[in-house]
């Protein structure tokens, strides 16, 4: 049987793991990452890893998890990838258990669990509250034991740029870029699989890390990779606000116990823990007795919006809430949350032991993202995989908390093999391309750089990023008015002309960041309005998408899935149907059961 | 008024490799909060120096801005640490940014740490699953023994423990307490256990465990607190112990 060759593009959880699938099959893999994988933003998840284990006597099952995350994400998502996802999570957790993941354990030596957002289940295993760390570390060891037998080539600190598609528009390997020679080779491959996360730079701040930009989507989403429900972002309920970046705080706070409130009195400057209990406002759990501080984070962040911006209760006037853990002891505190209390001691000075936290809603999440088929992570372009935060597949509308690690390595884990299969079956490899198909991408690519690096004009790049970010976030995220969105995708085609007049100031050609951001921020742009323009069409509310003006999920009109098209040049919304052959849609309302 | 607070940041640049590294200075505005990626960046919006040189943004490595994927270690007033947890505040000024020492400057203060990586590599810091198909749950552990591990398992590999130490030097090839750490980390684990005298091999000899001088900068400097120095010493004890038992029986 002929060895295929393939091409994983972001070390990540769900790029680790594909490798790591891939590898174990025998087939050699080259593996892209910006950063050292061991760097990737996996490594910022906090809370856990959802698998129904039901090791707590609750009843607990791999239906449940389904049921809940199909409810949660309001019924958008494909219903049997879902499905699947959550049968093989409890699996998933045994392999990371076997891989010397540093679980929390219970009296008796097992793995123990916590409640997370959505659910009246504990489902959630976890590490701390650095399980992402931890689970991206164990994926990170085994890619380097089979990098030390020569399994595995890695290529960090290269960033994609492009795909190499033949004249028939099959994908034969890819195009990067070192970021320190800033050289542009082409690499074959027989399938590329893609796994580059989340695009929260397009909101300028985010909980993201800086390389999640959503770059590579972009890039190939303009090399006709379809992009699915990219309307569907997740505003994380709590994160500490910041200039640079907005710092999680994890919904394992409110899994632990953790409770979020506000004074009763407007403009209350009192400082937190003289407001007697009396006079504080629970909000989430008046209004949702049944999940109170666990909703899910698309409800908590309204809730937070409406307490803020409409009932002017924001913490001494200011758009923050209290999130408060100073009630639990501070044993559990150190041994179940430790890494994230830390992070805010650090970043504000304040303990938040002793002092409630003050925090408020910040982007945190891609649910939608290349678009996939229903069974084997595949694009609609031959040879092109995806899987984790870049591709839309599992969280529908609405991404429960602790999912998105089970779906990252799921995902990994499908597309490996899946990718193996499609080599193997193919008649000619990529070996049997002429160079010409390579060099044409190689010079399409370098010419792209040359003509930014010699731009004239007076507008910075990071000007640019920051109008976009600010727009977006305040057009295009918790409450969207038509009005609004349209201004937003004006001002990005404004700032996509204002680009052409950008001068990169820096022109050497030796780890120039400036070059590599402006590439990223041409990317950027392009992926806003596939969000904006989606976000305009859907005149309804569903999941993290909601607009005042249509309050209401009409599923008559959009139960559907948004599945953008980038045709001569230009953005073409198409709709496809959704899945929903196991468990029919209803309501969804988390102030009453379920 | 707090608009018109400056802070003054000077930062070595060095344009390739082989360049002779220079200090250029900056004049920003103060805002709360900010920290050192903060400067970095508003200069890379505005690159003219304080005496109104157009200059390149500055290169350096950054990514979570939350002290846990390990990328922006540099030093800092003089102190190896991590940038985005830098304060402004909390730092005399002029603040003078510079790259790590002890790993070769790729651009300004970007530096390469893939020894770090080659070492971990070398003392195969990875628990030898069998395979990745369900072969049920793992070992059970004791919730004492996670507890004790699971700091250790929190090692950015940022590098600062290196930068610190006075064993790294360009006369040896020390590979610093975090590797230790590593080694410690794998052979605590059940599974990870069975094949500790590999790791405690690998560890031993030149630029082993026994290079370490015990001056314990690492365990003060690293900013995730991980005792480090614990870790050379267990490590330390068991590497004697192996190549003891090696020579008396072996």
């Amino acid at each position: 049987m002929k060895q295929p060759k393939i091409i994983v593009v972001g070390g990540g959880l769900a790029g680790l793991m594909a490798t790591i699938k891939v590898a174990e099959s025998g087939v050699p893999v080259e593996l892209f990452s910006i950063v050292p994988v061991k760097r990737s933003h996996s490594v910022c998840a906090q809370g856990g890893i959802n698998a129904a284990k039901n090791t707590k006597g609750e009843g607990d099952s791999t239906w449940q998890h389904f049921d809940d995350t199909i409810y949660g994400g309001d019924f958008l998502a494909n219903q049997a990838p879902v499905k699947r996802m959550c049968e093989a999570a409890p699996g998933i957790i045994d392999l990371l258990d076997r891989m010397g993941v540093m679980f929390n354990r219970t009296p008796e030596g097992n793995l123990d669990y916590r409640r997370f957002g959505g659910t009246l289940f504990n489902r959630t295993a976890f590490a701390g509250a650095t399980t992402g760390q931890q689970l991206l570390y164990a994926l990170d060891e085994q890619v380097r034991r089979f990098e030390a037998e020569g399994k595995v080539t890695k290529y960090e600190g290269w960033t994609f740029l492009s795909a190499v598609l033949d004249d028939a528009g099959i994908c034969r390997g890819i195009c990067a870029m070192d970021l320190k020679t800033m050289e542009v080779k082409t690499f074959a491959g027989d399938a590329a699989i893609f796994c580059t996360g989340g695009n929260g730079a397009i909101f300028g701040r985010s909980t993201n890390s800086v390389v999640c930009t959503g770059m590579a989507q972009s890039a190939l989403f303009q090399q006709g990779v379809d992009y699915a429900n990219g309307e569907f972002i997740q505003v994380h309920p709590t994160a500490i606000p910041g200039e640079d970046k907005l710092r999680l705080m994890s919904e394992s706070a409110r899994g632990e116990g953790g409770r979020v409130w506000v004074s009763k009195t407007p403009n209350d400057n009192r400082p937190p823990n003289s407001i007697p209990v009396n006079e504080r406002f629970y909000f989430l759990e008046e209004w949702y007795p049944k999940y109170g501080n666990l909703v899910p984070r698309d409800v908590a962040t309204r809730a937070i919006h409406k307490v803020v911006f409409e009932m002017k209760l924001g913490v001494g006037g200011h758009q923050a809430v209290y999130l408060d853990v100073s009630h639990i002891p501070r044993e559990i505190l150190d041994r179940k949350l430790e890494g994230i209390l830390e992070i805010y001691e650090k970043f504000l000075g304040v303990d938040p032991h002793v002092e409630p936290m003050m925090v408020f809603p910040g982007v945190h999440y891609t649910m939608g993202g290349i678009w996939v088929d229903n069974d084997t992570q595949a694009t609609n372009v031959p040879g092109i995989y995806a899987a984790g935060e870049c591709e839309y597949q599992y969280h529908g509308a609405n991404r429960l908390g602790a999912n998105s690690l089970v779906s990252c390595i799921y995902g990994g884990m499908v597309a490996g093999p899946a990718s193996v299969k499609y080599g193997r079956g193919l008649d000619k490899g990529c070996e049997s391309v002429p160079s010409s198909i390579f060099e044409r991408e190689q010079k399409r690519q370098q010419g792209m750089n040359e003509a930014l690096i010699s731009q004239q004009g007076e507008e910075n790049p990071i000007t640019i990023w920051k109008e976009m970010g600010d727009w977006m976030t305040e057009h295009v995220t918790v409450t969207r008015k038509n009005a609004g969105i349209e201004r937003a995708d004006a001002k990005i085609q404004e700032l996509q002309e204002r680009f052409k007049k950008m001068n990169l100031s820096d022109r050497t050609k030796w780890s120039n960041q400036t070059l590599s951001f402006a590439r990223e921020l041409h990317g950027m742009l392009i992926l806003a309005r596939v969000i904006t323009l989606g976000a305009l069409a859907r005149d309804e509310s569903r999941g993290a998408h909601y607009k005042p003006d249509f309050p209401e999920r009409n599923d008559a009109a959009w139960l559907k899935t948004t599945r953008a098209k980038w045709i001569n040049g230009k953005i073409q919304l198409t709709y496809e149907p959704v899945d929903t052959s196991l468990i029919p849609p209803r309501a969804r309302r988390y102030d009453a059961v379920k | 008024m707090a608009e018109n607070k400056k802070v003054i940041v000077k930062v070595k640049r060095q344009t390739a490799p082989t360049d002779r590294p220079h200090w250029e200075e900056f004049e920003l505005t103060w805002r709360p909060h900010m920290n050192v990626i903060i400067c970095l960046r508003d200069i890379a919006e505005r690159p003219i120096t304080r005496d109104g040189q157009k200059t390149t943004p500055v290169t350096y490595d950054s990514n979570c801005l939350e002290e846990v994927c390990g990328s922006c270690a540099m030093v800092i007033n003089g102190k190896a640490r991590m940038a985005c947890s830098a304060l402004v505040d909390h730092f005399d000024q002029p603040i003078r940014i510079e790259p790590m020492t002890k790993f070769p400057v790729i651009r300004d203060l970007a530096v390469d740490r893939n020894v770090m990586f080659h070492n971990l590599k070398r003392v195969k810091a990875w628990i030898p699953i069998d395979g990745t198909y369900d072969m049920g749950e793992g070992p059970k552990m004791a919730a004492e023994a996670q507890e004790k591990a699971y700091p250790l398992s929190r090692c950015i590999t940022c590098g600062i423990c290196l930068e610190v130490c006075p064993q790294v030097n360009s006369h040896s090839n020390f590979v610093g307490a975090a590797i230790i750490s590593q080694v410690r980390l794998f052979n605590m684990h059940p599974t990870g256990a069975m094949n500790s005298h590999e790791r405690l091999e690998a560890i031993s000899g030149a630029g082993g465990v026994q290079d370490c001088a015990n001056a314990q900068n690492c365990v003060h400097a690293c900013p995730k607190s991980i005792p480090l120095t614990e870790s050379i010493a267990q490590v330390n004890r068991d590497a004697i112990r192996q190549s003891l038992a090696g020579w008396l029986f072996g």
